[in-house]
């Protein structure tokens, strides 16, 4: 029995294949269309009960937030694939300091622009231009931070790729692409560098080569 | 009597630094809580920077490493503790153990950017003489709503959220809800939904958490 991922067509989902192709893991993929309502079902929400993507199930096994889940995969298959935690309980901790830096400083504005940029008016939401502003504004200070992080430590947790790097692959990606703010990536160097790196893995060219 | 080799930096006012105090309180790890004045803009400066890059509270350092983000600090304490105090707080195998990060994963995502919000809009912008946003607050209070709803129906299976443990998952919770129901006029919102009123009971009178509301009161 594979593991299957809902909703690949949309960015928190590909955190999840991401990891499990890097880890080798084979997977099934079920779409979810988000502008249709299909996270709201009552067959959705029984395994989501946020109504979010993504979730997974395998055989019996349900777990939903991505980061959950690729922690999840990450240490079940240790040694097989590519090793996303590091080999010590502080590259661990490590790993988990930037993955939660991601979750509450990177991805929030992050988030705004894509709501307001890409998927304005659905769900509910009416383009602010004020909220790009300051969204912009603050999601910049965070990549000074990264920058100056990324001058001294060739990925975020150390001298190793991580869950903590690949974590902001996916929302990243729409920031250089439908957002329309690659300049953000590109006017720092250490923050280009280590983007050019990360979105050039051959688990991402695959990732997006599957939900074509 | 040796100081202690783990050091957190920030006030127990903080509902960061608190999430990080009942963790090591629940362990049973000794630490030294090193005050940060915010006031005066002490985690903007340059030492404190060195330790938190993004200023933020709190920094955590024992004698192998210095980090930050109090769920990350939470994880590592139990991961490198998994026997002392409170054994089960971060599960005792994989599937457990991704089931309280689920949930922690939760807290993190659905119930702290609404519950931050009002957190600090009812009671640190009263104290810090800002103007409240009463537009931000209704938003808020209906966005946590929603979320205590799907509390109050995951309660009223599992004693807690993860299963029949305390966990990290619940723990994290403690910081925000204490807020919200001892200094708001929001202490409605748990309390008149049966399960979320009962867990709230339940995880907030344990002694680790008392002993850190102790500490935020001194």
């Amino acid at each position: 029995m594979v593991v299957k991922v809902y909703g690949p067509a949309y960015a928190s989902p590909k955190r999840v294949l991401l990891c499990l192709v890097e880890k080798e893991i084979d997977f099934e993929t079920v779409p979810v269309d988000l502008i249709a309502g299909e996270n709201l079902t009552p067959e959705y929400l029984k395994l989501q009960p946020f109504g979010s993507l993504p979730v997974i199930q395998d055989g019996d096994y349900t777990l939903f937030e991505s980061r959950a889940i690729i922690r999840y995969y990450a240490e079940k298959y240790k040694t097989q694939g590519t090793d996303l935690l590091g080999k010590t309980l502080e590259d661990q901790g490590l790993v988990n300091q930037w993955l939660e830096v991601e979750a509450h400083n990177y991805h929030p504005p992050l988030l705004n622009l894509v709501l307001h940029i890409m998927f304005s008016p659905h769900f509910g939401i009416v383009r602010n231009e004020q909220v790009i502003k300051e969204s912009e504004e603050k999601l910049a200070k965070v990549l000074d931070v990264y920058e100056d992080r990324l001058s001294k430590s060739k990925y975020l947790a150390g001298d190793f790729f991580s869950l903590a790097d690949l974590s902001h692959i996916p929302f990243t990606s729409y920031l250089v692409g439908p957002v329309g703010k690659e300049y953000m990536i590109k006017e720092r160097k250490h923050v280009s560098a280590w983007w050019d790196d990360i979105s050039s893995r051959p688990s991402w060219l695959k990732v997006l080569e599957i939900c074509k | 009597m040796a100081t202690p080799p783990v050091k957190v930096y920030g006030p127990p006012l903080s509902t960061a630094v608190s999430r990080v105090l009942v963790c090591l309180l629940e362990k049973d790890v000794p630490f030294q809580l090193v005050p940060v004045n915010m006031a005066k803009m002490e985690h903007k400066k340059p030492d404190y920077i060195k330790m938190q890059p993004f200023g933020q509270v709190p920094a955590f350092q024992d004698d192998d490493i210095t980090l930050f983000e109090s769920r990350a600090i939470c994880r590592y304490i139990a991961e490198k503790y998994p026997n002392k105090g409170t054994a089960g707080l971060f599960g005792t195998n994989p599937l457990v153990k991704a089931s309280i990060d689920q949930w922690l994963e939760a807290e993190s995502q659905s119930f702290n950017p609404p519950s931050s919000v009002l957190t600090f809009q009812l009671v640190f912008a009263p104290l810090m003489k800002l103007k409240q946003d009463e537009a931000l607050i209704k938003q808020n209070e209906a966005k946590l709503e929603k979320v205590l709803d799907v509390y109050e129906n995951r309660l009223g299976s599992s004693r807690y959220l993860a299963g029949d443990e305390f966990t990290l998952a619940d723990l994290s919770h403690l910081p925000n809800t204490q807020f919200l129901v001892e200094k708001t006029d929001k202490a409605e919102l748990f309390t008149s939904r049966k399960n979320v009123g009962r867990w709230w009971s339940e995880i907030s009178t344990r002694p680790a958490w008392k002993k850190v509301v102790e500490m935020q009161n001194a």
